[in-house]
């Protein structure tokens, strides 16, 4: 029987040629009943044919959580074109994306609308000349009904999108949301030979999440190269990658406490945070991470001063977090506005794609960490924190669960620290090669992919940011909700708008 | 109430004294770079090679751009002579975009405060719109923290207000995207005269690692009148609030009494 797909592990360069070429109804077949089985599509893209300029094809990437390998599988995209996504829902973005990039009309899509208005040419051939933001909108017809527009600059010192709510009274009956103001083209600019560039521009994909979008391009590079990082850069980048988790979920923690007017939290958990980004900064000079990662290594190491400093400081830290954090869980009025407030079912999260905090609130074990684990995971593990019910009150329980996973597992690596090198030299990458990496960021799973040409430059980067996968579920989310939770359930969710839109 | 009281009981820490006191910086932190030409070998370019947005020169004068810098350090681990590196000072923002361009002879001039009229408007209540015009949300993040105890610009008068028609300016980061760009001006146009415009981080300023991309702009500068230019990737919280305490005439040039603090890192 002719292979459906080929399999490749995290770290591992896999030659073009050996990803089986399907025909898109096939392809379509053997990915639902992947996902019936309990995999999951971590990216779809078309790229232009290798061996004939004019022709596209898509790539599949499945991760498959049981063993922890990708699965990847390819198929010339036929024109006209029929979609996916009726039977693939995770596909929904992803196909629109496509059909951005490419100017592909993706026949029976049931909601073909451009996700950046990047103004491409193909972009325009299929919509003509769009404003960021252009409808039309989803609508809903009804004597009662009315539509909110909010965005895309925010009330709040946080990013641009536009949220087009379809209201009856206060209540929600759908919620369309409109990105694409951010989008500064890193993708195309990721192309060609690697360059000090590179780095810049994955540290600030999404800045939030600068360590885990590097350390996914770090390991792709890496597994072009067949060099790994070793074990101390290793070590040392899994500490960032905590630190990172630690203080985005603190202050996202405050966050919430914030938006519900409990005080006290969000006045501790914001200056916690702070704390945390001191810690990063005291390992590499930027409270984000930056000019930390390289390929084949880090340029910064560890002192033994530094390692008692960082260890006395996670202490502190978790001293003060702990009666901060559970202050507000013991709050009547916090836990009455975030119990069954945004609730997304399991069933929901899982047709959708839905990756991170999200799915793990929604009762789903996804985590790259203890499924895919690469570098210093694989020795030191780490539990995925879950909890069931779906709601503000789920994302939350289960970011506090995360932190302190993070404090247990820090107390472990920072006791047992490998030594030697922190920096490899890194060979010139594979030609012709296709590498995966799976890194879990504080959302959830950042997923990179590149694709070599002959001269091992990159003819082909996609980037998926857990966001791509889980704005359509705080979509979900809204439905038959109060327009007033809004603003609650989106920090619940706390997905990035750059990261969304490249 | 009583267990609010037992934790805050537990919490440690409070608003720090700036500017009567200086803050310690991380050892690694990078701020401000010392440059010293007369150590260049000749013809050596290690610097301007690594840099990942083209913000040091070697020819014909050893110049950086701190408009453009992102504070990655490439260029001082690349130098083989010292001649490149960074202190620890923090403060570092400028009136104007020329004045952020550094080199042995030019040190960096720090902002001025603003005129007579203007700083009796707003010098003791500045109320700001922040826009966000392609940042990746780390300027954004660090503005945010601005507002948390330890920084607490709201003891100098200055806040974050929701719509820009309660604002005296904006406060802008990232490239600004093309996508952007109109929401940008709107919000501009919204704010009632007179209007500050501050460039916050090296996207606002130049384009930062986005220098360039056909999606933006190069920084706010191509649409709006820039009043405080904040170099960083992203500007240190104290960076911001120094900058925004010395356009205010909230601080003198000459104080804390510290400046410069030379030392490297």
């Amino acid at each position: 029987m002719k292979r459906t797909f080929a399999t490749v592990l995290a770290g591992q360069a896999l030659p073009l040629r050996e990803v089986p070429t399907l025909d898109l109804a096939t392809l379509g077949q053997a990915l639902q009943e992947k996902l019936a089985a309990g995999a999951r599509i971590a990216a779809y893209f078309a790229f232009a044919d290798p061996t004939s300029e004019r022709d596209l094809r898509v790539m599949a990437v499945v991760a498959e959580p049981g063993d922890g390998t990708f699965l990847l599988a390819s198929s010339p995209l036929p024109r006209p074109c029929p979609s996916l996504t009726p039977t693939l829902p995770q596909l929904h973005l992803f196909e629109r994306e496509i059909a951005e990039q490419w100017g592909v009309a993706f026949e029976g899509h049931p909601w073909l609308k451009p996700v950046r208005f990047s103004g491409s040419a193909a972009s325009e051939a299929l919509w003509g000349k769009l404003a960021p933001g252009s409808g039309p909108f989803f609508a809903v017809q009804g004597e009662q009904v009315h539509e909110v527009a909010v965005g895309p600059v925010h009330a709040g010192v946080i990013e641009p999108g536009h949220f087009r709510f379809a209201c009856a009274g206060e209540r929600v009956l759908h919620l369309e949301i409109v990105l694409g103001y951010q989008h500064r083209g890193v993708e195309p600019a990721l192309l060609g030979a690697t360059s000090p560039r590179h780095i810049a521009l994955l540290e600030t994909v999404c800045g939030d999440s600068t360590i885990a979008h590097t350390s996914a391009y770090c390991e792709v590079v890496e597994a072009l190269a067949g060099q790994a990082a070793p074990p101390r850069a290793m070590a040392v980048r899994a500490l960032a990658l905590e630190l990172e988790r630690l203080a985005n979920h603190v202050g996202d923690l405050g966050a919430l406490a914030g938006d519900v007017a409990f005080l006290p939290t969000a006045a501790f958990c914001g200056r916690l945070r702070g704390e945390i980004l001191n810690l990063t900064a005291s390992l590499c000079g930027s409270r984000f991470g930056r000019g930390l990662l390289r390929p084949a290594g880090v340029r910064f190491d560890l002192t033994g001063k530094l390692v008692a400093a960082i260890a006395e400081g996670l202490e502190n830290l978790a001293s003060q977090l702990a009666p901060a954090v559970e202050l507000m869980f013991s709050s009547t009025s916090v836990m009455g506005r975030f119990q069954d407030t945004g609730r997304l079912p399991r069933e929901v999260a899982q047709e959708l794609g839905v990756v991170g905090v999200a799915a793990r609130a929604s009762g789903l074990a996804l985590d790259a960490r203890a499924q895919f684990p690469t570098g210093i995971y694989r020795f030191f593990h780490v539990p995925p924190a879950t909890w069931h019910s779906g709601d503000v009150f789920a994302r939350a329980w289960v970011r506090w669960s995360e932190v302190q996973r993070s404090l247990t597992f820090l107390r472990e690596l920072l006791g047992a620290l490998p030594s030697g090198a922190i920096e490899e030299k890194l060979p010139p990458l594979a030609s012709e090669a296709v590498a995966v990496s799976l890194v879990e960021g504080f959302r959830g799973e950042v997923c990179h992919v590149a694709l070599t040409d002959a001269r091992g430059h990159f003819a082909h980067y996609k980037i998926v940011d857990p966001s791509f996968h889980n704005w359509p579920a705080l979509a979900y989310a809204m439905r038959g909700a109060e327009i007033s939770d809004f603003p609650l359930c989106n920090k619940s969710f706390n997905l990035s708008y750059c990261g969304f839109d490249l | 109430m009583w267990k609010v009281l037992a934790a805050h009981v537990k919490q440690k820490g409070g608003t720090f004294p700036y500017p009567a006191s200086l803050p310690t910086l991380a050892e690694r932190f990078r701020g401000l770079p010392v440059l010293r030409p007369e150590r260049c070998m000749p013809d050596c370019k290690a610097c301007a090679e690594v840099c990942p947005t083209a913000a040091i020169e070697v020819a014909p004068a050893l110049r950086l751009d701190l408009g453009r810098c992102l504070f990655c350090g490439a260029c001082s681990d690349a130098c083989p002579t010292d001649a490149v590196s960074f202190s620890r000072e923090f403060r570092m923002a400028t009136r104007q975009r020329e004045h952020l361009v550094v080199s042995g002879e030019q040190q960096l001039v720090l902002a001025e405060a603003l005129g007579e009229k203007l700083r009796r408007l707003l010098g003791r209540s500045l109320r700001l719109r922040q826009v966000s015009a392609g940042g990746c949300n780390a300027c954004e993040a660090d503005a945010n923290a601005l507002g948390t105890v330890v920084f607490d610009m709201s003891r100098f008068g200055i806040q974050f207000v929701a719509s820009p028609r309660h604002a005296d300016g904006l406060l802008v980061t990232g490239p600004v995207s093309r996508n952007m760009e109109l929401a940008l001006r709107k919000t501009y146009e919204a704010v009632p005269a007179p209007k500050l415009v501050i460039a916050s981080g090296a996207c606002a300023i130049s384009g930062g690692p986005f220098v360039d991309l056909p999606q933006v702009r190069n920084g706010v500068g191509a649409l709006l009148p820039v009043d405080l230019f904040v170099p960083g990737c992203p500007p240190h919280p104290w960076t911001l609030l120094d900058g925004l305490l010395r356009l205010l005439g909230r601080i003198r040039r000459d104080q804390p009494a510290r400046w410069p603090m030379l030392e490297t890192s």
